[in-house]
């Protein structure tokens, strides 16, 4: 794999996203208020808190996937390269096209592995090379030795974890360029846990991530920055080391430290 | 571990776990012998129940194969029927239930199943598609008499499609579209919204996840749904006559403005004519309606195990 772009790891980051004074409301109810947070390039994003704190939320805003949810309403912005994504020109499934997605629970269709990763393709109108995108997208999830003399066998035949890394190829084939993950380990045993954070370190020179986790180790081992989370409010957001060992907020070292909730 | 009831079991200062420990045999005993007795009478009642209806049916299959069997033969299929009893046969009747059965299916399947589509993934819960859905729920406890009278009025009279098989269709299909409807839209619900969220996030519109998605993990349970209400329709008799399919048909109709009748109607005839050799006529064609009706459910099923094994590949 020769694809990533040379990053200068000193540059500073040029933020990707930026979520600009953003209140979603279920109803009355204020799941994210008044966030302000800048998602950096090529480095993996974690957003952390406890449960309820609305970062499945706040992240389903950064592409959209909460367009479905009845009720919902947004104030705020969310740009991305500038651009207002909930402008009234902007096209959500373009959106997710360049923002792709990985749910907490893996959800293969209930297809074939190879068309799980052709589907993307198809709909998204690429008919050139599908084999090959399909291959280097395997590649890419760390998939490809597993799965590569039974590709047209039923998705959902592979164990939890190689689903959850099936639907990250699923994502990847797309070459979008930020990846969004919700609990993407939180269905997953160790063992699986630990090959899908491999696979991150392998792709963030490559890609933006966010990640919302509830695993606060997980946190610390895979993200360059953290947001802190609660109540909907951005308690704290920084580079990773510092949230954990020097944070500036006496709340975000009591979740940090465990003394929360 | 003391055992249970030993000396330490009141102790005060025992710990709670130890002490529920202690009473685990007794809390697994048995409460007496009639626990049992009724489980086992509860089973025995559940059994009879469906077993009975299984037998109920074997046995009118037998009596009803056993007098028609002998009358059945090509000929009683080819020909038309007659005032003399080894000269009648079921063609006419056979034809018109096999039109009946295609324009209806041809109407019901694109109708019921594009409402359900609408209204499980596009319609918004307002005010007007909640009246739209308790109607359907409505219509479907309608009695099937009432949409003769319908059909009178508006396909053959207003629409001036005459007493035709086309408006036997019509007819037919708005007695079944609810039930269609609502089998439709449960197994479309059915579907997990995962499914839908995956394919939204690589960049998929309603459209696309509904059609590769939603309608091919949902379509054993539409397809079953349009086999039950398809087989009703096949042996609905009262909308036919309410709008005037006729009982002695010599002719096929051979395009969908033509009269017609069904195997139903022929059936009900022959069964209420006086004379025996009727009878015998009425359980032959009974066998026929049958073959037909396990027939349709058949090709559904195969269609069914086919679209299962295109899913997985």
């Amino acid at each position: 794999m020769n694809q990533s772009p040379p990053v200068e790891k000193d540059a500073p980051a040029v933020p990707v996203l930026q979520v600009q004074e953003l209140t979603i409301r279920y109803g009355d109810k204020v799941a994210v208020d008044r966030v302000s947070l800048d998602i950096p390039e090529t480095k993996i994003t974690a957003i952390i808190g406890p449960s309820g704190c609305g970062k499945s939320t706040l992240l389903r805003a950064l592409n959209r996937m909460n367009d479905y949810i009845e009720g919902l309403t947004m104030q705020g912005r969310v740009l991305y390269r500038g651009v207002d994504l909930y402008a009234k020109d902007v096209d959500p499934v373009q959106v997710r096209r360049r923002i792709g997605m990985v749910f907490q629970k893996p959800n293969p269709f209930p297809k074939s592995i190879y068309k799980n990763i052709a589907w993307g393709l198809a709909i998204n109108g690429i008919r050139d090379g599908v084999p090959q995108r399909v291959e280097r997208a395997l590649q890419q999830a760390a998939l490809w030795d597993e799965v590569k003399d039974r590709l047209h066998d039923s998705a959902l035949a592979l164990s939890g974890g190689q689903q959850q890394r099936l639907c990250i190829a699923r994502a990847l084939a797309l070459e979008p360029e930020v990846l969004l993950m919700d609990e993407p380990c939180s269905a997953l045993d160790p063992i699986s846990t630990a090959r899908i954070e491999d696979l991150l370190f392998q792709l963030r020179d490559t890609y933006t991530i966010v990640i919302v986790t509830h695993n606060m180790q997980q946190a610390a081992r895979v993200s360059d920055y953290t947001a802190f989370l609660d109540g909907g409010h951005l308690v704290e957001f920084g580079p990773t080391e510092q949230v954990f060992t020097r944070p500036k907020e006496k709340r975000t070292e009591d979740y940090v430290t465990g003394r929360f909730g | 571990m003391s055992p249970p009831n030993g000396p330490h079991a009141n102790a005060p200062d025992r710990p709670s776990s130890q002490r529920r420990r202690d009473a685990l045999p007794r809390l697994l005993r048995r409460r007496g012998d009639g626990q049992l007795w009724r489980e086992r009478l509860f089973h025995l009642f559940c059994a009879a129940v469906a077993w009975s209806g299984l037998v109920i049916l074997v046995v009118l299959l037998f009596h009803v194969t056993r007098v028609g069997w002998p009358v059945l033969s090509w000929k009683f299929l080819t020909s038309p029927p007659s005032r003399f009893p080894h000269r009648a046969g079921i063609y006419p009747a056979l034809m018109g239930t096999l039109w009946l059965i295609g324009l209806t299916t041809l109407f019901t399947v694109p109708v019921g199943v594009g409402a359900a589509i609408y209204l499980e993934e596009f319609a918004t819960p307002s005010r007007w598609n909640r009246f739209i859905e308790l109607n359907i729920a409505n219509l479907a406890g309608v009695p099937s008499i009432i949409y003769g009278v319908l059909g009178l009025g508006v396909f053959v009279r207003w629409m001036h499609l005459g007493r035709s098989v086309l408006a036997g269709a019509l007819t037919m299909s708005l007695l079944i579209l609810p039930v269609v409807i609502i089998a439709a839209r449960e197994a479309i619900r059915a579907v997990p919204d995962s499914i839908r969220q995956g394919a939204f996030a690589l960049g998929a519109t309603r459209w696309q996840a509904v059609r590769d998605h939603v309608l091919p993990s949902a379509l054993p349970g539409i397809l079953t749904g349009i086999i039950l209400s398809i087989a009703r329709a096949i042996g609905e008799t009262a909308p036919l006559i309410t709008i005037g399919a006729l009982t002695y048909v010599v002719f096929v109709p051979e395009s969908p403005l033509d009269r017609f009748t069904v195997l139903p109607i022929q059936i009900y005839n022959w069964a209420s004519d006086s004379r025996r050799p009727f009878h015998d006529l009425a359980g032959a064609a009974i066998v026929v309606l049958l073959a037909v009706l396990l027939t349709v459910n058949a090709v559904a099923v195969w269609i069914r195990h086919r679209f299962e094994k295109y899913r997985m590949r």
